[in-house]
């Protein structure tokens, strides 16, 4: 029976002080490590037979313009199968220069949802075989997502909610 | 008139021994905005590039403006042959979010109406997948059942396609007495429908040659591209959200996991037709379950989050004050990161929410199951037939509209 705890010995053991940030989140157990790392620590969580987080479940990106330096996250969901187990790996990269290697030779997966992180947010996956727009015009040169592009026209005055709005 | 057209054609084009076909975006057989640019051999394709967004209208962002209740409307148009097991899911994330806890009776009611979305998708899927290999008939007979689903919906919710049912904590008004006997009615007419259209398929020599050994992909292959749902079951791994992570009182219930050997199309269509028959027993056993329980409960007591009764909001204070709270976005959500994920009728449809505590969500992200299976179509072609490519596709269940967000 696979716990958070045998999880984070076993990452502890083997990562040291470059997996950190333990915490859990409504069941699933979180934690974070360099953006160098997320394919070592991967590969050892897909590798190692009594972990076998062997299936991607989810890759996204996130971007908090505030954190300096570390303003684009990528989050990755794995589970391990047969235990029913989540797991979320998150790296933090610089908006300046968002490079993260791409974990495509592990799992097929994540081809096109790293593609569409790229898209949306401008994460550079280093290695990816094809890194193309997926979702939106190859001709688009930003990254819609992100959070400097707000969704609606901020120069229209007539839906001021400034007496509702937090 | 008589100019001289100057084409330009790609380097190479004129000494190579395929020829490139434009499969799609606008194909009568691909049943969706579905492009594929195929390199060809005669009639077998070598290779496959498919191109998705041709429909694709920014839910993540425009998620990010809108209040959580008007999220539902949203997650209608990602799966709509099965909206409304996109608007629970996404209930049941806010829920996770908040900490609510559902009365049994909501469970098993949302329970009801997620199964009759599942056999609905299933009966679209499945029938047009004959319609693919040249049978009409069967997808006209079972047709007339997903029109019965439909007015089932319409009865509990008003709407029939784009449902935007339910509402975070519970439905928006009870079932009535005209819903619960269409439900019966649907429960007594429609296996024998079922068995008809399994009898004209299932055994049929012409749809087995024509499915099987077609479009198959290996477990570990499927595992590899995030494979969920009756394709990554019909490769033979017994994996169901509803048993290795429950949600709606599903354990509740008792129901088999049906699995396929080879992942070809007929295994597909086949463990597809065994989950109409699982869900018929569910919500057959929920039917039973709701009558033992208090038949006026139909939402969780959230005042915060679940809208009060239009009639209290004109009588009484505090429903006027739980009114204004909720529709002009001052309710307190707790910041957090939740993922929630309920088996759609094509796979694991998931809710990536970060909440900061505001209206809004911070982001959400949709994990759409055919977004990501899709990506295996090129290698699950190649070397085929073309009509076999298109069997292929109907047999995995692709939605434009999940596929392209």
């Amino acid at each position: 029976m696979l716990t958070h705890d045998i999880i984070k010995e076993k990452l502890t053991a083997k990562f040291g002080d470059q997996v950190y940030g333990f915490t859990e989140h409504y069941g699933i157990l979180t934690f974070e490590t360099p953006k160098e790392n997320n394919l070592k620590v991967l590969t050892f969580l897909n590798d190692d037979p009594e972990l076998g987080f062997t299936f991607l479940n989810d890759l996204t990106a996130v971007h908090y313009p505030q954190r300096l330096n570390e303003e684009l996250s990528v989050v990755y969901l794995v589970q391990n199968i047969k235990e029913g187990m989540r797991l979320r790996l998150k790296v933090f990269t610089p908006i300046t220069k968002p490079d993260v290697y791409t974990v495509t030779g592990l799992f097929a997966t994540s081809n096109w949802l790293e593609r569409e992180a790229y898209d949306f947010f401008g994460v550079n996956f280093v290695g990816h075989p094809n890194l193309i727009r997926i979702m939106n015009v190859d001709e688009m040169d930003y990254f819609p997502l992100r959070k400097e592009f707000p969704l609606e026209d901020q120069t229209r005055i007539d839906k001021d909610d400034d007496m509702f709005g937090r | 008139m008589n100019q001289k057209q100057n084409i330009q054609l790609p380097e190479g084009s004129l000494g190579k021994q395929t020829s490139t076909l434009n499969l799609g975006p606008t194909h009568p057989a691909t049943h969706g905005v579905f492009q594929n640019i195929l390199e060809m051999d005669g009639e077998r394709i070598i290779d496959a590039v498919p191109t998705v967004g041709y429909i694709h209208r920014a839910f993540e962002k425009l998620a990010e403006r809108r209040p959580f209740y008007q999220i539902t409307p949203l997650t209608d148009r990602l799966n709509y042959c099965s909206s409304p097991i996109n608007n629970m899911g996404w209930h049941m994330t806010v829920e996770k979010l908040i900490g609510a806890q559902l009365p049994k009776r909501v469970d098993y009611l949302r329970v009801i109406i997620m199964e009759l979305a599942r056999i609905a998708d299933h009966l679209v899927c499945n029938s047009v997948i004959g319609v693919d290999t040249g049978a009409l008939t069967s997808f006209v007979y079972v047709f007339e059942f997903r029109e019965l689903i439909y007015e089932i919906f319409e009865e509990v919710c008003g709407s029939r396609l784009t449902t935007n049912i339910g509402r975070i904590g519970g439905f928006e008004r009870n079932f009535s007495a005209l819903a619960f006997s269409k439900i019966e009615n649907f429960l007594k007419t429609f296996p024998a429908a079922m068995k008809e259209f399994e009898n004209l398929l299932t055994r049929n020599r012409i749809f087995m040659e024509r499915t099987m050994g077609v479009g198959g992909i290996a477990a570990d292959r499927a595992l590899n591209y995030g494979f969920t749902g009756p394709n990554l079951r019909a490769a033979g791994i017994d994996y169901d959200i509803r048993v290795a992570h429950p949600y709606a009182s599903y354990e509740d219930f008792d129901f088999t996991i049906p699995v396929g050997t080879t992942g070809d199309v007929f295994d597909r269509f086949l463990v597809r037709n065994e989950e109409i028959w699982q869900s018929v027993r569910i919500i057959e056993q929920a039917m039973v379950k709701i009558k033992d329980l208090d038949p006026a409960i139909y939402h969780a007591d959230l005042p915060d989050f679940y809208l009060p009764e239009k009639e209290d909001v004109y009588t009484k204070m505090e429903a006027l004050i739980y009114h204004f709270k909720i529709v002009m976005g001052e309710t307190d959500i707790p910041s957090g990161e939740v993922y929630h994920s309920v088996e759609g009728a094509n796979g694991e449809l998931g809710f990536y929410l970060i909440s900061d505590g505001g209206r809004t969500p911070y982001r959400l992200h949709f994990r759409r199951p055919c977004f990501i299976y899709y990506q295996a179509y090129p290698e699950i072609i190649r070397n085929s037939m073309l009509s076999d490519a298109v069997v292929t596709m109907s047999s995995l269940n692709l939605i434009a509209g999940e596929l392209d967000a």
